[in-house]
């Protein structure tokens, strides 16, 4: 079966990233298909490379990169909802001429209809939100 | 094929599992998760709700990790089962679609 | 995207302002409406605080929904709920809303209307 999960809740702030994370490992373990994870609203913040957690604690921007290589996992942060947060590819920050960029390599930005294609192409959408 | 509906809000605080037990229907199944397996203790203000729920035919689950993590084990109502993330997804594909209460 | 029309429905349970989410998820069935699916909006819980008339939301820096909303009709999406004891716990009339092609349905409705759908967009 395809899935496709929705985020919308920051890590470290509440459990809905990391309830997420071991949903998606339990399905993939399953032997299901993991299409897409949407990152919308606070959970762009998933999506940083500079997170940086104390060693005890888990990496989840970490987790997701090592999910998405080993399983071909498409990982679309919101464009729209990163931008005004402070997460932004190379390009964006050339764009909007800013001094940095914080977005992992791996992680793509993508518009709205990247969640819409993830309903319309998986048989199951699971939203993590707080 | 009923629809699964996820709750991680305690009902202490808020009234998302009420609102969910109020459209849920018979071939319907509640999970609750993070906060929300508080709503499977025995002092849950949805207890009645729950019960009846649970006559009607709806199951209920909560997530034996989130309830192990609160030291809830000791403390639940009697007609609610532990899973696990493995239950989750099969849950998930057992139900035609999935509404998250949060 | 394949070319196969699903019935998705955007369930909005959240007060405008407060958090952003009530707002991301009118953005999101807006842009959704470009890709030829079947969608449709339901407003339950403290989502129907969006639905008052009068917002003056420029008084805290933001934009009103209320103002955003009639702009549904005209991406084509016209099949709006809201939920009726949602509306009775918090005293409002259906006929005070913003939007006047919002259908009022119940608890059973809202049953029926989730369980005819292939995805729900939670927010």
């Amino acid at each position: 079966m395809i899935f496709s999960l929705a985020i919308y809740a920051a890590p470290y702030s509440s459990q809905a990233s990391d309830s997420a994370y071991r949903f998606a490992t339990a399905l993939l373990d399953q032997g299901h298909k993991l299409y897409r994870i949407f990152f919308y609203h606070d959970a762009v913040h998933n999506a940083s490379s500079l997170a940086t957690p104390s060693q005890d604690e888990a990496h989840l921007p970490q987790q997701w990169l090592q999910l998405s290589e080993k399983h071909g996992i498409d990982l679309v942060v919101c464009i729209a909802a990163a931008l005004k947060r402070g997460l932004l590819n190379q390009q964006e920050a050339d764009r909007h001429e800013k001094p940095g960029f914080n977005l992992a390599g791996g992680f793509t930005l993508g518009g709205l209809g990247q969640l819409v294609d993830a309903a319309v192409t998986s048989d199951r959408l699971i939203t993590f939100g707080n | 094929m009923g629809i699964l509906h996820t709750v991680n809000k305690s009902p202490f605080s808020h009234s998302t599992l009420a609102s969910c037990l109020e459209v849920c229907g018979r071939d319907d199944c509640i999970l609750l998760l993070e906060d929300g397996v508080l709503g499977a203790m025995q002092s849950s203000p949805c207890t009645r709700q729950l019960t009846l729920a649970i006559q009607q035919g709806v199951k209920i689950y909560a997530l034996s990790s989130d309830i192990k993590a609160r030291g809830l084990s000791e403390k639940l109502l009697p007609d609610i089962q532990a899973t696990d993330y493995s239950g989750f997804v099969r849950l998930s594909i057992e139900h035609r679609c999935v509404q998250s209460w949060y | 995207m394949a070319e196969i029309s699903k019935k998705l429905l955007f369930v909005s349970r959240h007060a405008p302002y407060g958090s952003s989410i009530a707002k991301e998820a009118l953005d999101a069935i807006l842009a959704a409406s470009a890709y030829n699916q079947q969608l449709s909006l339901l407003f339950m819980d403290e989502g129907v605080f969006q639905l008052l008339p009068a917002q003056e939301a420029q008084e805290i820096g933001q934009k009103s929904l209320a103002a955003m909303l009639p702009a549904l009709s005209l991406y084509d999406i016209d099949e709006i709920y809201v939920h009726q004891e949602s509306l009775q716990a918090r005293q409002i009339e259906s006929r005070e809303l913003v939007l006047d092609n919002i259908k009022v349905i119940d608890s059973a409705a809202v049953h029926s209307l989730l369980a005819r759908q292939h995805q729900l967009l939670s927010f």
